[in-house]
């Protein structure tokens, strides 16, 4: 049919026409499926951001889903409230004062024993690499009496070092599994010629085996940073100081005290999403191969 | 191995010195071990120490002052109470990760079809980013109740009543609604309620690993079959699926493990209670409410015996990768 001398006429174009319409009606249950399941997924969250700026009468007696009619009622007032009267504010500088030290001791700690692990020699490294790894299994839940009497021993319950070592800790073995991996695949010459060079150990930590790393600790930094963020049960058992609370922990609070003014409670739940979203959207890539490799501990 | 010429920080030195005076017998000898006393220590403390101290606390009374020997453990798999919660675990890894793999499996082979495959996992993907407290808050919203005949201001009771359903307490009920009776008592709605959380939460995780492997594999052999006349659900269950098998035992794995854990999800949107008990937070009340450390304990201790085996199975794919 191709060689029909008529190929320049109307004909083809036609036929390209139908073949395009056909494939595209073929596939419409695909698509029609596919963004049904976007919505399905959005729309919870959706509510959550509408419904936390609607003024409170609006919230208690309507549903969200009318909030789009006019006349438009929307107000900044829960999220001031929040903020100043329910300690959503000074949260927020919790989380952030437990999550940064909480994600940057652990990879500096993990990342010292990765190199042990990756470029030295001594007798029972691999015994020992994988009694470490191993110690993924360990349930959070196994550790809480001990730790919090140990705590209790030293005046660590209620303090933002208490809740950074319990941290520290509870993501070293995945963090050295990591590390070890990413350490391991760099290259052998390199490393050498530093060491011919004269290079000490730390030149080589700091100098090369770091700065090689980026990708890798960016993953991991990333998925440590929410881990700690987003923690409701440590913050819970050890830090119990309402003033210290993480955003994790208030929210929690409200909940319980304020169960039915959804105003403030998805006002406080939208700004501890703030951050976990903006690296989302930012650094997608690590973000997604950080919590995939993590997803296992915990 | 270790050369002292280019020292630049104040611990370099320190390090470096304890390394000279070595250095006469058991040249560097002594440096891994520096470099990983940090993590040892850490760990030692933190995990080593706590898991022997609570495996010896849960064979002790509530206070520690006496050994009780199987007392507890025996208490939690015969008290009708404790059973419960044992059973509503079971019901958390049987429907979390069933759902969470199918509803991932699902959305992996979709999405991998259409041009705009990131923005659709992207989609799916959000909820992994914010915390299972925020996820609480916005479905104890999506589940709100109010009595029929009042305005639901919860979008689910809200579809219920427009195709003629009652509204439901889904948090609150004590039976599944229509079948009084018929199924055991941990099977609640409110239970299913909020595993359905957990499986908004964790369907991108599973779409992501198992799109990963899909990636893997070869189009060829899917083409063949297609030519070969086979129907787009006999390529998913002859070829893809078993090609999967190995990625789809990775992220089961991983999610019944989550399930075994789950704690802040049931915290927030029940505090447990209506029968939604798990593991996780029956331990919590047992430390603080009841000061019953043994009970505490022994809980502790099953979940992590729970823990074991699974882990086990996905950390043989764990191989040193060392360099040196």
């Amino acid at each position: 049919m191709a060689a029909v001398p008529e190929a320049s006429g109307i004909r083809p174009i036609l036929l390209k026409i139908l073949a395009r319409l056909r494939r595209f009606f073929s596939r419409l249950p695909l698509h029609v499926i596919l963004i049904v399941i976007a919505l399905l997924w959005l729309t919870p969250t959706v509510g959550l951001l509408v419904s936390s700026f609607r003024p409170s009468t609006e919230v208690s007696t309507t549903g969200w889903w009318t909030a789009f009619q006019t006349p438009f009622k929307f107000t900044l007032d829960n999220y001031s409230s929040v903020i100043s009267q329910n300690g959503m504010g000074r949260s927020f500088l919790n989380s952030l004062i437990i999550s940064i030290p909480g994600t940057v001791i652990p990879i500096l700690v993990a990342s010292f024993a990765g190199f042990a692990f990756a470029w030295m020699k001594f007798p029972g490294r691999n015994i020992l690499f994988i009694f470490l790894v191993a110690l993924i299994v360990v349930p959070i839940q196994a550790t809480l009496i001990p730790v919090l009497r140990l705590f209790a021993d030293t005046h660590l319950v209620g303090t933002f070092p208490g809740i950074w070592l319990a941290h520290t800790a509870y993501g070293l073995p995945f963090a050295i599994f990591l590390l070890t991996s990413f350490f391991g695949t760099l290259p052998k010459e390199l490393l050498e010629s530093a060491y011919l060079d004269g290079a000490s150990n730390m030149r080589v930590f700091f100098r090369l085996i770091l700065p090689l790393s980026v990708p890798a600790i960016a993953s991991l930094a990333i998925f440590q940073f929410l881990w700690v963020w987003n923690d409701l049960l440590v913050a819970l058992v050890y830090l119990q100081v309402p003033s210290k609370a993480p955003m994790t922990l208030t929210i929690n609070n409200l909940v319980s005290s304020f169960g039915t003014q959804w105003q403030l409670l998805t006002a406080a739940a939208f700004i501890s999403m703030i951050l976990p979203l903006i690296v989302f959207f930012a650094l997608q890539r690590y973000f997604v191969e950080g919590i995939t490799a993590g997803a296992v501990k915990g | 191995m270790s050369d002292d010429r280019h020292r630049s920080s104040v611990w370099s030195r320190f390090a470096g010195r304890i390394e000279i005076k070595w250095r006469g017998r058991r040249r560097g000898r002594l440096s891994p071990w520096l470099w990983l006393l940090p993590a040892l220590l850490f760990v030692s403390v933190f995990l080593i120490y706590p898991v022997i101290a609570t495996v010896r606390l849960s064979f002790m009374n509530a206070n520690s002052t006496s050994y009780v020997g199987f007392n507890n453990y025996t208490y939690i798999f015969t008290n009708r109470t404790t059973q419960d919660v044992l059973l509503n675990n079971v019901l958390w890894i049987v429907l979390f990760t069933l759902l969470t793999v199918g509803l991932g499996l699902l959305f992996a082979i979709l999405t991998g079809r259409v041009r705009y495959e990131a923005v659709a996992k992207a989609v799916i993907f959000i909820p992994m980013a914010i915390s299972f407290v925020a996820a609480s808050v916005i479905w104890k919203f999506m589940y709100s109740y109010a009595p029929q005949g009042f305005t639901q201001i919860g979008l689910v009771n809200e579809v219920a009543t427009k195709v003629g359903l009652q509204p439901q307490a889904w948090l609150v009920q004590q039976a599944v609604p229509y079948t009084n009776h018929v199924l055991p008592t941990p099977f609640h709605t409110n239970n299913v309620a909020i595993i359905l959380v957990g499986v908004w939460m964790w369907t991108g995780f599973a779409m992501v690993v198992l799109s990963a492997g899909l990636k893997g594999i070869s189009t060829e052999v899917l083409e063949a079959a297609r030519v070969d006349g086979a129907t787009e659900w006999q390529a998913v269950r002859r070829i893809i699926i078993p090609m999967l098998t190995p990625t789809i035992a990775l992220v089961v794995t991983t999610l019944v493990i989550q399930a075994l854990k789950i704690f802040d999800v049931v915290w927030v949107m029940t505090s447990g209670n209506f029968n939604t008990d798990v593991i996780a937070t029956m331990m919590y009340k047992e430390m603080f409410n009841y000061q019953d450390f043994g009970k505490a304990g022994a809980l502790a201790v099953i979940l992590f015996l729970a823990i074991l085996p699974i882990m086990f199975i996905s950390i043989r794919r764990v191989r040193f990768q060392g360099g040196g």
